[in-house]
């Protein structure tokens, strides 16, 4: 009695990945091995489970490796990845460094006043990504607000040019995935026992020293969770770099779009995203094997 | 597509969805954005009593994703011809009953011919709208630039000279191969329908030289762009072009956009009404399309959104400001330069779409 009712809790979150994630990854999967038609759907062959065994082994015969080759021979998909992965770790990089201290601020905020800070960082999540994304095209467009604000100062004579380049794209990933790295920094800075800050103090240690060797490295569960929650979603963003990027920009969201909606390839746009899922299967890997580590020394 | 636009459409569905329920009979109806006067909707569900369930879109590709994806529920779609053409090889859509059309005599031969070459024997498709493609630009800042009253050429943007004189103040082009190379294909005096691998080549290599000039590329936000004096060029659809013109218009902020058809000639594209091949409501469709065709509804329309149509008889009805745009009706000599092209075949295609990379990424 006591094991069925065990495998029926584990069972409950094992069914949601299959029907949720693996069915529909083997669906993509699949159609990335066959070969575009002019039909409904626009690819061959398509399998049906009426055709018996015979029937599915012939159309498993048909299926190809040619969609990933092409991806090989045309250096678009080489590049779209480098610059997806590129841009994603800058962003990552430049949301630590002002996520961090933002964080630590939050953490060292009187106890009242943090509950006020939290809700403050999680505000914009009331109103739509689209329409934040929308605004920030008003504020860095030519006439926009920033160069109005940067003309009436003085410090500019002509306008920038942000918008439609890469300089926009960042400023909107940074703006857009901020809360994602500093909530999981503020949880693991406000557990933190100041104590051993104090203890550090008192063994001869200058602010400094304490904060680079205690500090930092009992947040770098919150700094490997925040950079995670940032990365994974940014290799793979399309609305930014649509709406704000520019000529330059070259993303793999933006390169899958167009093989599915212009090209109307769907097995290389198939193939574009199964590669993409295996180049970000690798980082939660490894955050996984931390997390794990992390619970056997018994946090 | 602007904000503008997706609430519009927000605000069209919640309309349309709202009180189906009385009514037995229904049409589903999945149009373009902003593309018609609500009152023809209303006027068509009182007349005869069938409800419109009225659903928009903002591009191409959407619809036809959800065409090719099967089971879409849609009664009325309005595809444009270069992606009809493939949808009608692929099993689209079902051929119209003519029986059941009899305001087919209002349409217009010059267009129905024209649409011929993509639907043949127009089996399939009626003429909803339809326009150019061509250049539209911020008329005060290209003057200020390259000191021309008006744009009639395409040398304006595919002259790298020109264009690069406008590179600071914004040149956007349609993320489209198959609208693009037709058009440099036209300047450089070669057959703008040209599949030939060695013509292709000589426009990837002129487009490749006026790249760096180019902002962006993309198929909608130039609409708002324009509208808002953010950039002086755009290589749009006229229609999309006539939407940045009003609203400019209508903000007063000092923006006057224009239009041009350029001289060397520019493809014409049409928005055609056809039936998806598994429509739940044949009948209510054909119904649909046949009121569509008279002539006063369809200048009702026009009058609306500023496009041309493709029948005859509503020419009478249309207001001064549609009809006597050469920009929305051309003359007669305007017309001679204009092109149709069907879509590139499939090796082609993947010809013209590696070049346009190459262009988009600069390499």
């Amino acid at each position: 009695m006591g094991a069925a009712r065990k495998w029926l809790v584990i069972a409950v979150p094992y069914l949601w990945l299959l029907v949720f994630f693996l069915v529909p990854f083997f669906i993509v999967f699949k159609i990335s091995f066959s070969t575009t038609a002019l039909s409904i759907p626009p690819y061959t062959p398509v399998f049906e489970f009426t055709e018996g065994v015979a029937g599915l082994v012939d159309k498993a015969r048909q299926l190809t490796l040619d969609n990933y080759l092409w991806l090989t021979q045309d250096p678009l998909y080489l590049r779209s990845y480098l610059s997806s992965v590129w841009i994603a770790f800058v962003s990552t990089l430049l949301t630590l460094l002002i996520g961090y201290p933002l964080a630590y601020g939050m953490a060292r905020a009187s106890r009242s006043l943090r509950p006020l800070l939290v809700m403050l960082v999680i505000l914009p999540f009331w109103t739509s990504f689209l329409i934040r994304v929308y605004a920030w095209i008003g504020i860095l467009r030519r006439e926009g607000l920033l160069n109005q604000l940067l003309t009436w100062l003085g410090v500019i004579d002509a306008p920038l040019t942000i918008i439609n380049t890469n300089t926009a794209v960042y400023i909107g990933i940074v703006y857009s995935y901020l809360p994602f790295m500093v909530l999981p920094l503020y949880a693991a800075l406000e557990r933190m026992d100041e104590s051993l800050i104090e203890a550090a103090q008192d063994l001869g240690c200058t602010r400094l020293q304490a904060f680079w060797k205690i500090t930092f490295p009992l947040s770098l569960p919150g700094v490997v969770a925040g950079s995670m929650l940032v990365f994974i979603p940014a290799v793979g963003e399309f609305v930014i770099p649509d709406l704000l990027g520019g000529s330059e920009t070259l993303m793999i969201g933006k390169t899958l779009w167009v093989e599915f909606f212009s090209n109307r390839d769907w097995p290389v746009a198939s193939a574009v995203a199964s590669i993409l899922l295996l180049i970000l299967v690798v980082p939660i890997v490894l955050f996984q094997h931390q997390q794990s580590r992390q619970s056997e020394d018994g946090r | 597509m602007g904000m503008t636009r997706v609430f519009a459409a927000a605000a069209i569905m919640a309309a349309g969805t709202t009180g189906a329920l009385a009514q037995d009979r229904v049409v589903n109806v999945y149009n373009w954005s902003d593309y018609i006067d609500d009152e023809i909707l209303a006027d068509f569900t009182e007349e005869t009593g069938i409800e419109v369930v009225y659903d928009v879109y903002d591009s191409n590709e959407m619809l036809e994703t959800r065409l090719l994806a099967g089971g879409s529920g849609y009664d009325v779609v309005v595809p444009t011809t270069s992606f009809m053409a493939r949808q009608i090889e692929a099993g689209v859509y079902q051929k119209l009953d003519k029986s059941k059309l009899p305001n087919l005599e209002n349409m217009w031969d010059l267009i129905t011919e024209r649409v011929a070459v993509f639907d043949p024997e127009n089996a399939y498709s009626v003429n909803y709208m339809w326009g150019t493609n061509g250049i539209g630009y911020n008329v005060d800042m290209v003057k200020e630039r390259l000191g021309l009253e008006t744009v009639d050429s395409w040398s304006v943007v595919f002259d790298p000279e020109n264009a690069e004189k406008l590179a600071d103040c914004g040149i956007h082009f349609l993320d489209s191969p198959a609208e693009i190379f037709p058009a440099m294909l036209a300047y450089l005096g070669l057959d703008p329908t040209s599949s030939d691998p060695e013509d292709i080549a000589q426009a990837e290599e002129a487009l490749m030289e006026i790249r760096p000039y180019v902002q962006k590329f993309h198929s909608s936000e130039y609409i708002n762009a324009l509208a808002n004096g953010d950039i002086c060029l755009a290589i749009g659809y006229s229609g999309d072009v006539f939407q940045a013109r009003d609203r400019a218009a209508e903000a007063d902020a000092g923006v006057e956009v224009g239009y041009a058809i350029p001289k060397e000639g520019t493809e014409m594209w049409f928005d055609q009404l056809v039936i998806p091949a598994d429509a739940p409501n044949v009948d209510e469709a054909h119904e649909f399309i046949n009121y569509l065709m008279q002539p006063e509804v369809i200048a009702k329309a026009s009058n609306y959104v500023y496009y041309a149509n493709g029948n005859e008889a509503s020419q009478e009805f249309l207001v001064e400001d549609v009809i006597s745009d050469p920009a929305i009706y051309p003359p007669a000599e305007a017309q001679e330069t204009m092109f149709t092209k069907t879509p590139y075949d499939a090796r082609t295609n993947r010809l013209v779409t590696r070049a346009w990379t190459r262009v988009k990424t600069g390499q």
